[in-house]
């Protein structure tokens, strides 16, 4: 049976309580909402904020699934040199800093994306390499950026760990 | 001529080819700002890119001594690090920008001045990078058999001047003097299977001779201890996993290190954790075809002769010890010896840069062009970016910072006034014009995507992704063509 009909299937049952009701209907919800975004085209639209190298923000809608160097690329951020060997591992270009809470909640790393994260200017205990991390939904509204200009180079930041 | 090379881009609607052709002699010959780069590498590219993007009125000129361009990039890096030469392709774009111009076979300092340069633009940036090499110093370097690395990559990479090289690998060991990634780059081409070298783009001689190489054993010695070490985590996996090649570790050169490991920086502590662990599941296992390992505290005193004198069969090496810890540690000499046999010495104890021009400071203890964060001293209008104002180390996105780096000092000078901008400059038009009279011509950027697809074309017909030229007499065949 085709998901419209699963619907009103479901809104014509019978319930006794007002609560079962309003449950019923954030049940219905949220079975519309899970069915448009596995069956749309488009996939699920993220909300992120890229802050660039000069403190400027950004704000862009992602989809569900891209890489963050894909998000930078296609939206054309501004940020100087983004994803020099483009995703292949074999550069710390697409360095980013996440938040506290959204860091501990990302997939771990894998050593070899460590291995090139180790050599990225301004490394930080909450750095990724964009290119190894997918935009997932839990991501909406987080905020990434990266290493702010230094103004003058001789105080270049040190790894800070 | 120019016309030429812009009917080589055109691009299938004709009014767009109409109006760009405009917008590119105008902005030529126009009142905006116009940049020269010496050196096409990376660092010249990356300036490029820079100022490009930050002035829709700048054209830039990069001017290559080579008929082909890209540097490091494609006579550094090593054939089987592929994913590393895709910088390439933002390099191409910016060379395809309409107010960039390339100049290849072009040596400044010989062909054009760097003062005829100054004249012609509103500012010079030097990005010519470092072509020799630092020096042993010690007597038997001039042996056969002795190599600096810089040539050993070069032979192998296809840069024309090492063509003749003819290293002869009928020997079983060879010594490598340093331990930084070029070091090891040179050691995992001698022990990688062929069969994964021939599908690059290394030189087809380079994989004759290693098809014949009788190397089975491959030091790489450094003046101090593990936790001084230069290379990266990544290069070091690559050789631990080389196949049919055993680690061959002291394990004494670790015995006083793990104290240290705890306060060490995350990326020094995953490299020496790992060249510990090596050397625990190494000990006593059967032997494989082949092995490579480190040896510490150790500097060159004399590469020994074998008993015709005129080919390396050893070296003699000082004992060190560490004095301070860290980065900063110094090596000094315990006043013990120990002698290495082997067959070939590789010394990769740093490239150098050389003077290019009378009228440029240059400092020759540091081997680089003295500046202050790009602006070259005492010299208005000239800057440097790359390892020709910092030093050779560092990976390309070291050299990409640096160089966003001098262009943004370039730009911040045109906006206070320090470069004068009120006075047109004549630009690549009169170098042109100059070149033209001395006999000299240069290979555009498209003439150089000749000579890039014809090396693709070979390339593919033997499994290959290019196979390079290594005469500059041949590719400028081809760009002429």
């Amino acid at each position: 049976m085709g998901y419209s009909e699963a619907v009103s299937q479901l809104s014509s049952l019978t319930v006794n309580q007002t609560g079962s009701r309003a449950l019923l209907f954030y049940v219905v919800c949220v079975c519309v909402c899970v069915c448009v975004c596995v069956f749309s085209s488009s996939g699920c639209k993220v909300l992120l904020h890229f802050v660039n190298q000069s403190g400027m923000k950004t704000s862009v809608s992602a989809m569900e699934g891209e890489s963050l160097l894909e998000v930078v690329i296609n939206k054309n951020l501004q940020i100087d040199g983004f994803g020099a060997c483009e995703g292949t591992l074999a550069c710390s270009t697409c360095h980013l800093i996440f938040e506290d809470g959204v860091y501990e909640k990302m997939e771990p790393m894998a050593d070899e994306e460590m291995d090139m994260l180790d050599l990225a200017y301004g490394l930080t205990k909450l750095s990724r390499l964009g290119c190894q991390v997918t935009v997932e939904r839990w991501m909406d509204g987080m905020t990434v950026r990266v290493p702010q200009e230094v103004k003058d180079r001789r105080e270049k930041p040190e790894a800070e760990i | 001529l120019l016309l030429c090379s812009v009917m080589k881009r055109v691009p299938r609607d004709r009014t767009l080819f109409v109006s760009s052709l405009a917008r590119r002699l105008s902005s030529a010959s126009g009142p905006g700002p116009k940049v020269c780069i010496v050196g096409g590498g990376p660092a010249g590219f990356y300036t490029a890119q820079h100022l490009l993007k930050a002035r829709d009125d700048m054209v830039v000129d990069v001017y290559e001594r080579l008929p082909v361009p890209f540097g490091l990039v494609r006579f550094g890096v090593a054939p089987d690090h592929p994913e590393v030469k895709n910088v390439i392709n933002t390099f191409t774009q910016t060379a395809q920008h309409e107010r960039c111009y390339f100049y290849g076979n072009v040596n400044v300092g010989t062909d054009v001045s760097v003062e005829e340069l100054r004249k012609a633009y509103h500012a010079v940036v030097l990005s010519y990078g470092a072509e020799a090499n630092r020096s042993m110093r010690v007597s038997g370097e001039g042996l056969a058999g002795v190599f600096s690395a810089r040539d050993f990559v070069g032979w192998y990479n296809g840069l024309p001047s090492n063509k003749e090289l003819q290293p002869h690998l009928n020997c079983e060991t060879v010594v490598i003097l340093g331990q930084g990634n070029v070091a090891l780059d040179v050691a995992r081409i001698l022990l990688s299977p062929l069969d994964l070298l021939k599908k690059t783009d290394i030189t087809q001689h380079a994989l004759d001779t290693l098809a014949a190489s009788r190397v089975r054993r491959v030091l790489i010695v450094g003046r101090r201890g593990p936790l001084q070490i230069a290379c990266t985590i990544k290069e070091v996996r690559e050789m631990i996993n080389l196949p049919d090649t055993a680690a061959d570790m002291l394990p004494a050169d670790f015995e006083s290190i793990s104290e240290a490991l705890k306060d060490l920086p995350r990326p020094r502590k995953r490299l020496t954790e790992l060249m510990m662990k090596t050397v625990k599941t190494e000990s006593g296992q059967h032997k494989a075809n082949k092995s490579w390992g480190f040896r510490f505290l150790r500097s060159p005193l004399e590469v020994l002769p074998g008993p015709d004198g005129k080919r390396v069969a050893g070296i003699r090496l000082a004992v060190n010890k560490l004095e301070g810890s860290g980065e900063d540690a110094k090596a000094v000499p315990t006043g013990q010896t120990e002698d290495l046999e082997c067959g070939m010495v590789i010394s990769s104890i740093g490239y150098k840069s050389l003077p290019i021009d009378p009228c440029v400071p240059f400092d020759p203890r540091s081997a680089i062009v003295p500046n202050n964060m790009g602006r070259v001293k005492d010299t208005a209008g000239l800057y440097c970016s790359g390892w020709v104002k910092r030093g050779p180390t560092g990976v390309i996105a070291t050299t990409m910072n640096d160089s966003f780096d001098t262009a943004r000092m370039l730009l911040k000078d045109m906006d206070s006034g320090m470069l004068n901008l009120s006075v047109n400059k004549p630009g690549g038009q009169e170098i042109t014009a100059l070149l033209k009279e001395r006999g000299v011509r240069a290979v555009s950027f498209p003439e150089w995507e000749k000579i890039n697809l014809e090396e693709v074309r070979r390339g593919t017909a033997v499994g290959k992704p290019r196979e390079k030229f290594l005469d500059v007499k041949d590719m400028l065949a081809v760009a002429w063509s």
